[in-house]
């Protein structure tokens, strides 16, 4: 199987999930902090 | 407290100074150097890009990556009596952003050091290697590079994390 690193533009997708992820987190650790 | 400001305010311009060094470099390679080289090694013409430009680049590249890392700590160390570098990197609210970029910057400077140029010196042959040796490193050294891109991109969202970000991050 062909590492999707290997693709730029697959490289450059993976950036943008990974930011929507860590962005999901941190709104969840924000939101925690808030209601304690 | 007057000396705080004046390093704080020093150390962010340094910072953007160094990160746009280290991360225009790191694009420099992914976005332009991996395709055309290939392309010049196709027709014999790669030499000159391994021999002249990669190692200057490979320089500025790394070392900018601690001057980056290091002016970043200078910042964080100047915000709430000095506990701001720690509070960063252990997600402390109101740093949780910012501490995400940090951890982040961290990776990727550790993926410089470790992964990066430690194999390119097998590729430019400042370290005895075979031609397979000097296989996997260019790959492992490729992928890492890869990997770095890929971080670069939250990194950016949460370094850039101001009050432009207010309503999103609710800082």
């Amino acid at each position: 199987m062909k590492n999707p690193l290997d693709s730029l533009a697959a490289t450059v997708s993976l950036g943008f999930v990974l930011t929507a992820v860590l962005y999901v987190i941190v709104k969840f650790i924000e939101t925690a902090a808030i209601a304690s | 407290m007057m000396l705080e400001n004046y390093a704080a305010g020093i150390a962010r311009w340094l910072h953007f100074f160094f990160g746009i060094m280290w991360i225009g470099l790191l694009y420099y390679f992914n976005f332009v150097q991996a395709d055309s080289l290939r392309a010049a090694n196709a027709d014999g013409t790669g030499a000159g890009i391994v021999k002249h430009v990669l190692p200057r680049a490979l320089f500025y590249f790394r070392w900018a990556a601690v001057a980056t890392w290091l002016m970043g700590a200078v910042m964080l160390l100047t915000i709430g009596n000095g506990t701001g570098f720690v509070d960063a990197f252990t997600l402390k609210q109101p740093f949780t952003p910012i501490g995400i970029g940090a951890w982040l910057g961290t990776i990727m400077l550790f993926n410089v050091w470790t992964f990066i140029w430690q194999n390119q010196k097998k590729v430019l042959g400042l370290v005895p290697a075979t031609e397979e040796q000097k296989g996997r490193a260019r790959r492992v050294a490729f992928l890492a590079s890869r990997v770095n891109t890929m971080l670069s991109i939250p990194m950016l969202f949460f370094m850039a994390a101001g009050y432009t970000h207010k309503s999103m991050l609710g800082l």
